[in-house]
């Protein structure tokens, strides 16, 4: 019994030097894919963001039409710099719901007011509890919710300008 | 001129190094003793030229000499000279060097004051520090040379990362690095011990003042890390559970529980092979933190340098020290009679429970730190966050600090159960008061581990004073007092956590100037907006003054600080601190409409928790002092009285 404990530690090694090796030798990939896609989305209901712009619920996201749900934050500066192409989106037909994440109704009419308003509805998550529950770890991020309200796709970290396409492509196939 | 110096002193360095070893094999082997007369002065000459080599890449910081690449990468003319000087090891090839330097400063400092040790396991010890040092010499000479030139010269420098430049970078590498380093020396002197197959009492007293001083270091070096993390992210978090900080956090684990179990084989000859087991360990911990940090492997807000050929080096650099020092244990250990028995109930045992939580809990963080890479291996990806950490670690950690405050009042060899528990007595009945309280003023608000904390955090309080109950305090041991005092510090350290956590109140708010904002007590009133300008960065700063129920007004001045090289954007948060918490405010984004997003956390009595790690770290700089002062008396009787 002694004599194997004594080995023991060697033998802990080897493995953990074998994990080392393989996580160094393995190629780098960045691209983390989306454990939510083709789950339904979470079920809330949240106050309104916005003075001008109408509460939001899960439930108003599906409606037969494929949508884009846009999570932001008016103190996230990432955030300002996406918005010129929410404002090419919605420009190119697509709906765009929003939840705000973390944030106050003042601070998000002024953000609305200054990088444009591309939006149906807004939801504000005070908390951060839809965003957790929606599997988001970040501001921005965009979701692309079919018509039965079910997640099709994550977009982590803006949108470029590059992004545009692929992401109307995302909203046509999902229908 | 003088990176070529450095650079030379460098690769003499390493020649001696591998003198060292080979004066250290063939004397050890043939037994000649004029080839082990001329192991210490390789050894001391060695740490000079190191010491020499790190010197000169200070001076070419300072003198931003733009001809040598280092520098152009991480520093610029422009920058104030303090933060010139410590940009010399906020770099990856000047880190390391700080390593190899007080790698060498360490095994001179073992050449030097080492008297304890027998003659033979002495030279082993200084063989051992040679046999690493000559890898991390490799390492450095061959894929991180700091002393590499450019031609022609650089214009000036790229400048250094803002989060960097802070007063925190002068003092948390280098205490970092001499506790991290510094633990090299247990690992010498384990393996060296295991090659004479000398493993008693006297080993471990003369390798516990070595343990003890990287230990105080490493202590100093993470409180110092917390705690600028804490004021220079601008999150008002104090410990992310980041790979790194995991990094840091595992040797001291490690050395923590080698702190204990050389005192059991110093005192009692018992634990022999689980000592030299954690000694190897301790320092193991260290160079696979190093690894982590400097490979890239895992995704961290501290990856300065991430290079997959370097992760390779320092991998094989893993194998052969860690691999090698496993394997001669299982080779040798066999041959090391087992210690001295004990009861169950005894401060031995103690102290064994001691080293098992331990244990357990840098198995956990281990586990958790690399987790992430074991999915991967299996083609998952997931990350590992601060919830886990919590949930697992953090109850550990309370049963540890009962036993921590259990410990010193258990008699050494043979107690009774009954007896103890009757010293238990007070702080228990001060735990169960202090429940009650925190029960009838906060239910509802608190959560279940921070009320275990608290309530732990002031019986501990209570029991680790207990120990000098009854004694004269002018003639009990300096050694005491550090265990008096570093136990204190856990338990204060514990209570500012937990009353952070479970107190701590934030308030976000939009305000423009002339603005009041009111949370926790406090009334920040928002007074101006201006620019200013500093030595290297312009910024906007927010006027501020902060009363509380009336009192008189303290004036705060967040920034919003821009760096023009690199160009970067870092949040100076204001703090005020108080007996009781700090106010901790940041200014955020403007708004767009004249307001301006301002955060303000109240944080009651968080400052306990660094309070308590330099009680830590006083506390075993105490008991280093005190062990060592009493064996030079013993010394000086001895030969008195001859």
């Amino acid at each position: 019994m002694r004599k194997m404990l004594i080995w023991l530690p060697l033998v802990l090694f080897l493995g953990f030097f074998g994990l080392f090796a393989s996580g160094l030798l393995k190629p780098d990939d960045r691209v983390i894919s989306s454990k939510m896609v083709g789950r339904p989305l979470p079920a809330f209901t949240l106050p309104a963001a916005a003075s001008d712009r109408p509460p939001l619920a899960s439930s108003q996201l599906a409606t037969g039409k494929p949508r884009l749900l846009n999570i932001f934050a008016s103190w996230c500066l990432p955030c300002a710099a996406e918005a010129p192409q929410l404002m090419a989106l919605k420009r190119a037909g697509a709906e765009i719901d929003a939840i705000a994440i973390r944030d106050a109704r003042a601070d998000v009419d002024a953000f609305l007011r200054r990088y444009g308003n591309p939006y149906a509805r807004i939801g504000l998550d005070a908390r951060s509890a839809v965003q957790i529950a929606m599997g988001s770890s970040g501001v921005p991020e965009t979701f692309v919710i079919d018509g039965k309200g079910q997640i099709a796709y994550q977009h982590i970290g803006d949108i470029r300008a590059d992004d545009v396409p692929m992401i109307l492509d995302r909203l046509r196939s999902a229908q | 001129m003088i990176a070529e110096a450095g650079l030379a002193a460098l690769w003499l360095a390493a020649a001696l190094a591998l003198l060292q070893l080979v004066l250290v094999v063939f004397g050890l082997a043939g037994r000649k003793e004029e080839l082990l007369g001329a192991v210490r002065p390789v050894a001391v000459s060695q740490g000079l030229l190191t010491l020499l080599a790190f010197l000169s890449l200070i001076l070419l910081f300072l003198r931003s000499d733009m001809s040598v690449m280092l520098v152009v990468t991480n520093s610029h003319s422009m920058k104030p000279w303090l933060y010139k000087f410590a940009g010399t090891w906020g770099n990856h090839e000047g880190s390391m060097l700080l390593w190899v330097t007080v790698m060498g400063a360490a095994g001179s400092a073992v050449a030097l004051f080492e008297r304890a040790l027998g003659r033979s396991t002495h030279m082993a010890t200084l063989g051992a520090q040679a046999a690493i040092s000559l890898g991390f010499y490799a390492f450095l000479l061959f894929s991180s040379n700091p002393f590499a030139r450019i031609d022609p010269p650089a214009a000036d420098g790229q400048g250094l990362n803002p989060l960097l430049q802070d007063p925190g970078l002068a003092f948390h590498p280098p205490t970092l690095y001499l506790g991290y380093v510094g633990l090299s020396v247990a690992f010498s002197f384990a393996l060296g011990a295991l090659l004479t197959r000398q493993v008693d009492a006297a080993f471990a007293r003369a390798m516990r003042p070595w343990v003890l001083a990287a230990w105080v270091m490493l202590t100093l070096g993470i409180t110092a890390g917390s705690y600028w993390a804490y004021y220079e992210l601008g999150w008002g978090g104090w410990w992310f559970w980041d790979p790194v900080e995991n990094a840091s956090l595992m040797p001291w684990l490690a050395a923590t529980a080698l702190l204990h179990s050389v005192t059991v084989l110093a005192t009692r000859d018992a634990l022999r092979a689980w000592t030299v087991m954690l000694a190897v360990i301790a320092f193991s911990m260290s160079m696979v933190g190093t690894f982590l940090v400097r490979s890239g492997i895992l995704t961290s807000v501290h990856a300065f340098a991430v290079d997959p050929e370097r992760g390779t080096f320092i991998l094989a650099l893993l194998a052969i020290y860690i691999g090698g020092a496993f394997a001669l244990f299982g080779w040798r250990i066999g041959a090391v009679r087992e210690g001295a028995p004990f009861e169950l109930v005894s401060r031995e045992t103690m102290l064994v429970v001691n080293n098992l939580l331990l244990s357990v809990i840098l198995g956990l963080v281990l586990i958790g730190t690399l987790y992430p890479l074991l999915t991967e291996a299996f083609g998952h990806k997931v990350s590992v966050g601060a919830p886990y950490f919590d949930r697992m670690a953090g109850p550990i950690a309370l049963v540890l600090m009962i036993a921590m405050a259990a410990g010193p009042l258990t008699r050494w060899r043979r107690d009774r159960f009954r007896a103890v528990a009757g010293r238990l007595l007070i702080p228990a009945a001060v735990a169960l008061v202090t429940l009650a309280l925190v029960v009838a003023l906060a239910w509802g608000r608190i959560g279940v581990l921070p009320l275990a904390g608290l309530v732990i955090a002031v019986a501990v309080a209570v029991g680790s004073v207990a120990p000098l109950w009854k004694r004269n305090l002018r003639r009990t041991p300096l050694f005491t007092w550090g265990m008096v005092i570093a136990h204190l510090g856990c338990a204060v350290s514990l209570g500012g956590m937990a009353s952070d956590s479970a107190f701590t109140v934030e308030k976000l708010a939009a305000a423009r100037p002339g603005d009041t904002i009111e949370t926790a007590g406090w009334a920040l009133r928002f007074t101006r907006i201006m620019p200013i300008a500093g030595d290297n960065w312009t910024a906007l700063q927010a006027d501020m003054t902060a009363s509380r129920d009336g009192g008189g007004a303290v004036e705060l001045h967040p920034q919003s600080r821009f760096f023009a090289s690199p160009p970067t954007t870092t949040t100076e948060a204001a703090l005020l601190t108080r007996w009781n918490g700090q106010l901790y405010v940041v200014l955020g984004q403007e708004t767009g409409d004249g307001r301006w997003q301002v955060r303000v956390w109240w944080k009651p009595f968080v400052t306990f928790i660094w309070l308590g790690g330099i009680m830590i770290a006083l506390g075993g700089a105490l008991a280093l002092v005190g062990r060592e002062r009493r064996g030079w008396l013993m010394k000086w009787r001895a030969r008195a009285a001859a």
